[in-house]
């Protein structure tokens, strides 16, 4: 019976071909990549293995050394507490950039332009210098009476240096990741808290900053590990941190290049860490933003009922 | 729908840089009375709410809630502006639903609904769910609580953000042409819930292109052109008997919509 055509129905006419049953196709360049990768691994490790300047038992000896794991505790609270620094006058940053009042965004762009602008290893020298240009370090009000002073000698630690360095070369560059992140949410969000009579400080905590934390987090991330990696400047202050402490050890020994395997050993392994805490934190932000089938655990509710 | 109005909108006005966009504006709006806005794109219909609830200021004129001035206090006999957590204040007394819903993405369903009676208004959460779950029966959502905004459809997420909107227990509800962004077959679930809401004397004003909707829902309905209102009334009488050209053509290039006023009515 000739009825409509249905799409379900087994069409009729000539033999037709079924395309599960092809064969894989050959890719010669796959075979070329594959091969001259394969290459370069056996050379790698061959390399690795056999040239003894490595000293591997020299990594071995020093990988789990006190003043290396010291300098690495130096290194990786040194990051932290810039990224943290940072990231607060990073989002005070990002929001007077967006300021309707000139003279705040001007001040602002001014700031990040400095920070950003010159080199991190110039302004830790410079920070590091700074009881040259201002001697004493004084609280009190402009022009008026002082309530304490300290002598800009004893302040201006390497660690001082190295932490306001450190920290304000970080808010330049977070309040960039910061604003852009601000700025990527929709304004209509804004709206909908404004208009659920939520105060400016609950539109922003709990509406507009949860949803920039999805697009701050990658590149936040990269920064992170930037400054754990830059924090080897600090080295040129005499700060204690890995790459410095790592130093000390092959000016007496001159075992150079096994001590700066360690070093590399310890930035990697860092690095590494943090990437799998970054994946999960992008993974708590993205929650919602989904269509998959990411609902919430089934909760028990107070009358028992559980949807 | 006698006494004081709810809301009285005196000769506002409203510039975007060159644009005028509100050309004073007068409208009151009784308690209980639903007032629906129709107008050609760009004539000012959802300026006009906005401007109600304060996501935009306006630059002359006077909005009153209850004879409470909105977003202004009198200072040493002159006038200036509130500060922000009063005028938060003063937003949580009216209610809106957008065009884009708005939902909080990263909340589940029942969280946003119970956020502004628990954040704003200071309700317990257990009775502010147990609310909650009870206008998302009556949206028909009962069992998407535990959703995300996401995984819903539109004409799902305009329901909840409806139910987001009454939690409130807003005095005034504002909507701002809450089915233009729904799919034609996903209108009528919306227009169904707000037909409740005013059935049962929710005071509404809804800006809309539905103009069936407008009609059969309105106590009241105001057409609006280039930043003024051109007429009022009855919507009966407008619609059937349009006292200027303006109107008489605007609902000319709709006639398809009116011609079957009860397609809408489910």
């Amino acid at each position: 019976m000739a009825g409509p055509l249905s799409l379900t129905e087994r069409p009729t006419g000539p033999k037709t071909d079924d395309v599960a049953l092809s064969r894989r196709r050959v890719r010669p360049w796959r075979v070329v990549a594959g091969t001259v990768l394969a290459v370069v691994a056996v050379l790698l490790v061959h390399f690795l293995v056999t040239n003894p300047r490595l000293e591997w038992d020299v990594v071995g000896e020093y990988l789990f050394d006190p003043s290396v794991l010291s300098g690495l505790g130096t290194t990786v609270w040194l990051a932290v507490a810039a990224t943290v620094i940072g990231s607060v006058l990073g989002a005070l940053l990002a929001a007077a950039q967006m300021s309707q009042f000139p003279p705040v965004r001007w001040a602002a762009t001014l700031y990040i332009g400095v920070f950003r602008g010159i080199p991190p290893l110039v302004q830790l020298i410079f920070w590091f210098n700074l009881a040259y240009l201002v001697p004493r370090i004084s609280l009190g009000i402009p022009f008026g009476p002082e309530f304490a002073s300290w002598d800009a000698n004893e302040v201006i630690t390497p660690v001082t240096a190295a932490v306001i360095g450190l920290s304000l070369v970080e808010s330049a560059y977070l309040a960039e990741i910061i604003r852009g992140g601000l700025l990527g949410v929709e304004q209509g969000q804004r709206d909908a808290a404004r208009a659920m009579g939520f105060t400016p400080g609950q539109t922003f905590f709990r509406v507009v900053l949860p949803q920039a934390m999805r697009v701050i987090i990658p590149p936040g991330g990269s920064q992170f590990i930037s400054v754990l990696k830059g924090t080897a400047l600090v080295s040129v202050i005499a700060m204690a941190d890995l790459l410095h402490s790592v130093q000390v050890v092959y000016n007496r020994t001159y075992e150079i290049v096994p001590m700066l395997i360690v070093a590399c050993l310890w930035y990697l392994a860092v690095v590494t860490l943090f990437t799998i805490g970054q994946r999960w934190l992008e993974r708590h932000f993205s929650r919602g933003h989904t269509t998959g089938g990411l609902t919430r655990r089934p909760k028990k509710t107070s009358h028992g009922v559980s949807v | 729908m006698t006494g004081e109005p709810a809301l009285r909108v005196r000769g506002i006005r409203k510039n975007f840089g060159d644009h005028v966009a509100l050309d004073g504006v007068d409208l009151d709006v009784a308690d209980g009375e639903v007032v629906t806005v129709i107008g050609p794109s760009g004539s000012g219909k959802s300026t006009l709410i906005r401007c109600v609830h304060q996501l935009e200021t306006i630059d002359s004129g006077a909005i009153y809630l209850d004879d409470e001035l909105l977003g202004h206090e009198r200072h040493r006999g002159a006038l200036r502006p509130l500060g922000t957590r009063r005028v938060a204040a003063q937003r949580s007394r009216m209610s809106m639903v957008f065009q884009q819903f708005h939902l909080i993405p990263h909340f589940t369903v029942l969280r946003n609904i119970t956020e502004a009676p628990v954040r704003v208004h200071g309700r317990p959460r257990q009775e502010a769910e147990a609310e909650a779950r009870e206008l998302l029966e009556r949206v028909g959502l009962a069992d998407r609580a535990d959703h995300y905004p996401r995984q819903l459809s539109g004409g799902q997420q305009q329901r909840v953000a409806i139910a987001r909107a009454v939690a409130a227990r807003p005095r005034v509800m504002l909507f701002d042409e809450p089915t233009s962004a729904l799919d034609p077959e996903l209108v009528d679930e919306v227009l169904a819930v707000m037909r409740q809401l005013a059935a049962e004397g929710m005071t509404m004003v809804v800006v809309t292109h539905e103009i069936a909707f407008a009609r059969e829902v309105a106590d009241r309905c105001v057409f609006m052109e280039a930043g003024r209102i051109v007429e009022s009334g009855r919507p009966d009488d407008m619609f059937t008997n349009p006292r200027t050209t303006r109107l008489r053509s605007f609902l000319a290039r709709h006639r398809d919509s009116l011609a079957t006023p009860q397609e809408h009515v489910s």
